[in-house]
């Protein structure tokens, strides 16, 4: 388990999820990952991916934590914690697959994110 | 003996999260916070009321903010993330959106009442009433039984922080709270003398309302935070949200059950620890209320 196969399974599991969808995954990066710009196209198709953005964000700082760790103990526990965040984040993508609207009733419930919804950003 | 400050408990704390009640006015009363409870509040609107009609949500959580008001109150303190979510939203709708102004002043017109004026009340959660008041110093100089190196994973679910621009006074540098990784709960928790985890699945999906039903999946996401919670040397998982906390231990049981995965992590409310660390007993901050069974645990820590 690397960091990049970390990476590299947390893109594809959005990456399917995009697909079962009809929509062509886009090419590029957010903050110079691809997991965050696909994290945000999926958002764009459905709000509730919001529900995992923290979770992206989780993986990619445990990640660069585990590049920067000072020795082989540090550096395996912070991959086994992106590990963890990847699990969590295939879950979700497999619920999403299987349960129409995860997480659209709680923290990204689908008024704050329509048209016709308040929501001015500063 | 501080001002009393508005106390907002919302359904939820009526009825599965009743030893979240119990143990955040146990908490005030310990810590000489008083609590006013709000006269003839309502429903926040919850999710379901939102999903429906989202403007009727902003009258019905505006309305508690009225009450709060008139009762003359500044701040208005609600233990449920579910509820403190609805009240800031409702603050951030009346502020920025002209069309939920005039349905509130239309509603309230039509019920015989006055509507709220936006900027009125400040809504905080439970978390930050005690941390407000009295800091993790103050705190930590109140511990009579400290949790003795209790090693805990805070778990803040989803929406705690989220969406980032209803809570416009966090992610504001050193001393407010991050949307990302909240660190309150961690501190007040320090405080109070247990070990926090590093726990990468914070405010990471329940599998939100999908929760209170018996959803596969569901049962999945909740067994990755507990399963987790274990591997990162848990022994405890800290709530602040009776819909999170119901959602773990319901799961929990769900996933022996159905998928026969055994999970032994405890889960309890952090106004339960708390409570526990400043002397009060198990009963008194309604452990015995709790769906999961911490008791047998907690007496082998010498809590009584």
């Amino acid at each position: 388990m690397t960091g990049e196969t970390l990476l590299a399974a947390a893109e594809d599991a959005i990456c399917a999820w995009l697909a079962a969808h009809g929509v062509a995954p886009e090419p590029g990066q957010v903050e110079g990952y691809r997991l965050l710009a696909l994290h945000r196209q999926a958002a764009r198709v459905a709000p509730n991916f919001l529900a995992c953005r923290e979770t992206c964000r989780e993986l990619i700082y445990q990640i660069n934590c585990a590049s920067v760790a000072a020795d082989a103990t540090e550096h395996a526990r912070r991959l086994r914690l992106a590990d963890m965040a990847g699990t969590h984040l295939a879950l979700f993508v497999a619920g999403s697959l299987e349960t129409a609207g995860l997480g659209t009733f709680c923290c990204a419930a689908r008024p704050l994110h329509t048209p016709d919804a308040a929501q001015p950003r500063s | 003996m501080s001002e009393p400050i508005a106390y907002y408990p919302g359904c939820a704390l009526e009825g599965t999260g009743h030893a979240y009640d119990r143990s955040t006015r146990a908490v005030g009363a310990a810590l000489g916070l008083p609590l006013q409870e709000l006269k003839d509040w309502n429903c926040c609107g919850a999710m379901e009321v939102k999903n429906i009609d989202p403007r009727l949500q902003t009258f019905l959580s505006a309305r508690n903010l009225r009450i709060a008001a008139e009762m003359g109150h500044h701040t208005v303190m609600a233990p449920c993330n579910g509820c403190y979510h609805n009240l800031k939203k409702a603050e951030h709708d009346l502020t920025h959106d002209p069309d939920s102004r005039e349905t509130v002043a239309r509603l309230a017109d039509k019920s015989g009442e006055a509507a709220y004026q936006p900027g009125s009340v400040r809504s905080i959660h439970a978390l930050e009433w005690i941390r407000e008041a009295l800091g993790a110093d103050g705190l930590r100089a109140r511990v009579k039984n400290s949790l003795k190196g209790m090693k805990i994973a805070n778990y803040y679910g989803c929406m705690y922080s989220r969406p980032r621009h209803i809570f416009p006074e966090k992610d504001k540098g050193p001393g407010s709270e991050s949307t990302s990784r909240p660190h309150f709960m961690d501190e007040l928790l320090a405080a109070a003398g247990a070990e926090n985890m590093e726990y990468p699945l914070k405010t990471a999906c329940c599998g939100g309302a999908h929760t209170l039903s018996d959803s596969d999946t569901s049962t999945r996401l909740v067994l990755n935070l507990l399963t987790a919670a274990e591997e990162c040397g848990a022994e405890v998982i800290a709530t602040e949200c009776p819909t999170c906390h119901s959602g773990l231990e319901m799961h929990q049981a769900r996933a022996a059950r159905v998928f026969g995965k055994q999970t032994r992590v405890k889960i309890l409310y952090f106004t339960q620890l708390l409570g526990l660390a400043l002397g009060l007993s198990a009963r008194q901050v309604g452990v015995a209320e709790n769906l999961s069974d911490s008791r047998d645990f907690l007496r082998a820590r010498g809590f009584r």
